[in-house]
């Protein structure tokens, strides 16, 4: 099923139409409203007369988290407070939190974008659904359930944590859905594994998003829970979840391109590069009214497409996340993801996809250790097995990251997991 | 005669083994013997205790990768060349023999093998 098929079904051109007059409206409207936008337009000699459409995009300056740093906590509001109705924060990592704010529009808004994705995981009024992302400032939780209330749903608002209660509320509640972290899925599936409860559930789907899993990842859960699982994608600057979503046919990120203006540019030269190529995605939020983003250097690395999908739908889609411009490591000279050695390491079975990346530069040469967990269902006590399996895992990583890991294998569980994100690099070049 | 024998996989970290040590104290389990393979990073800890599932339980919660391995106990003579004669009984397509310790007894020690066919193993050697 397809939510809203005249927004999601248009024409290529009457999509661009669209896009081009609220983008016009939208450049006005921030040049007119919010100072520092209004600055950074004139020190490029612009005025809103000369965005003329979508296709005048690339004249308009990035907007970076910086500045939202520099304007904190809501000085790139383009509203009245009065017209604020919500508020919610990602914490930064370098002290200052990014502050983010709706109008009811834009909670409107947003709730339409989650149900579209909602219904892409096949997800309708009498689907029960338990959000489990944290509610509060963080995103996750309020976006998910207010998308899920909107579609007509029944909500079962657990947020995260007490990992005994979402199974027993899963079970008793007859749970057909579940928002959460990926990461936090893979933790529910062993607890239930470890409870036997499976055939007691009646989970069909998922919905994970705020954070990076690979399409492996996202098998083992399927595989696991006998569900299908589907991916949300959003960032609190730009609204929270719901700005992309992959359909049944999960062939890339389904964008809410009526809303979100996605571009992907060389994260070197911010240059346009062309579809199916990898760089930095930008958006520019089109219908935002109290906090818009114009041409928002998300940091995420994706390529897109803006081929018609098998579903139907004809908004462009993202391919799955290659990781972070701001992930990226650079040793040896080659580049290399966190998500690649996990998806790597999902292909071997004997390990669970918990690592440690740990990079350091000896002698002037940059080496790369990987700890990995031993599987306790995998665990054998003869030694010569673990130094197989230690070389099989060196094996597999060298051809997914082009070179030669030293892998460690470590006791299960004792590498940090949690319920957010975990910390899976330690780069200690840096610290020099 | 089998006996089941308790693996536990430490990583060389300071504190480890006396985590696992004192782990099996506070549940008042005996080591009667125990075998430490190491590498490099990690060690593998075999141990024949007096109750190897209350063992395996601690140890598990504990966050240690755990296994029951069954082995094979073979009373010996403590006399020259008990170990010999005791090799020479094992046919050679059978005698894949991974690791072995022995077991202190008042008798005399006891022979702990770790073999891949323990089956055929304890048929040759008879008890
Ligand atoms: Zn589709």
């Amino acid at each position: 099923m397809i939510w809203n098929e005249s927004k999601e079904c248009m024409s290529r051109d009457e999509m661009m139409h669209l896009q081009s007059t609220r983008l016009v409206k939208q450049v006005k409207n921030v040049y007119h409203s919010v100072e520092h936008y209004r600055k950074k337009m004139q020190a490029v000699g612009l005025e809103p007369g000369d965005i003329r459409g979508i296709e005048d995009i690339d004249k308009l300056p990035f907007t970076t988290k910086d500045d939202l740093r520099d304007t904190y906590p809501c000085g790139l509001f383009a509203v009245p407070r009065s017209e604020v109705v919500r508020i919610h924060a990602s914490s930064g990592t370098t002290g200052k939190a990014t502050v983010v704010g709706y109008t009811r529009r834009d909670i409107e808004n947003w709730e339409e974008c989650v149900a579209r994705i909602l219904t892409m995981a096949n997800i309708g009024s009498s689907d029960t659904v338990q959000v489990s992302y944290g509610y509060g400032l963080f995103t996750g939780g309020l976006g998910a359930h207010y998308g899920a209330e909107f579609l007509g749903a029944t909500v079962v608002p657990l947020s995260t944590g007490n990992t005994k209660k979402q199974l027993t509320m899963m079970r008793d509640l007859g749970v057909t859905a579940i928002c959460c972290t990926p990461s936090y899925l893979m933790y529910l599936a062993e607890a239930i594994e470890e409870q036997g409860i499976l055939n007691d559930l009646v989970l069909k789907s998922a919905i994970c998003g705020a954070e990076p899993w690979t399409e492996n990842m996202r098998r083992e859960i399927e595989r696991r829970l006998h569900i299908d699982a589907h991916d949300i994608y959003g960032l609190s600057e730009v609204m929270g979840p719901g700005v992309a979503g992959d359909c049944k046919f999960h062939t890339g990120l389904h964008i809410n391109e009526d809303h979100f203006f996605a571009e992907i540019v060389s994260p070197e030269t911010l240059q346009g590069i062309p579809d199916g190529e990898t760089g930095e995605l930008v958006f520019t939020t089109l219908t935002k009214e109290a906090l818009p983003l114009i041409r928002y250097r998300t940091k995420d690395l994706t390529s897109i497409t803006h081929e018609k999908c098998e579903c139907g739908r004809t908004t462009a889609r993202l391919s799955r996340f290659k990781g972070r411009s701001d992930d990226m490591l650079i040793i040896r000279g080659v580049n290399v993801f966190p998500s690649q050695v996990e998806a790597a390491l999902l292909d071997i079975s004997e390990v669970s996809p918990n690592y440690l990346m740990i990079v350091d530069r000896v002698d002037n040469l940059d080496t790369l250790e990987v700890q990995v967990e031993v599987d306790e269902r995998f665990f054998s006590d003869e030694i010569k097995e673990l130094e197989n399996l230690t070389k099989k895992i060196t094996h597999v990583l060298q051809q997914a990251l082009l070179i030669v890991p030293k892998v460690k294998l470590v006791e299960p569980r004792t590498l940090q997991r949690s319920e957010g994100k975990a910390v899976r690099v330690i780069d200690k070049r840096k610290l020099v | 005669m089998r006996m089941n024998q308790i693996s536990v996989f430490i990583e060389n970290k300071e504190g480890n083994l006396l985590t696992v040590s004192k782990i099996l104290k506070d549940n008042n389990i005996d080591i009667r013997t125990l075998s430490l393979a190491d590498t490099s990073e990690y060690g593998m800890l075999r141990m024949i205790v007096s109750d190897e599932e209350l063992a395996k339980k601690v140890l598990k919660e504990a966050g240690f990768p755990v296994s029951i391995t069954p082995v094979i106990a073979v009373r010996t003579n403590n006399k020259v060349g008990y170990m010999h004669d005791l090799l020479e009984k094992i046919p050679a397509e059978i005698a894949n023999i991974e690791y072995m310790y022995t077991l202190p007894s008042e008798e005399g020690s006891i022979l702990i093998l770790k073999v891949a066919n323990p089956d055929k193993v304890e048929a040759v050697l008879g008890n």
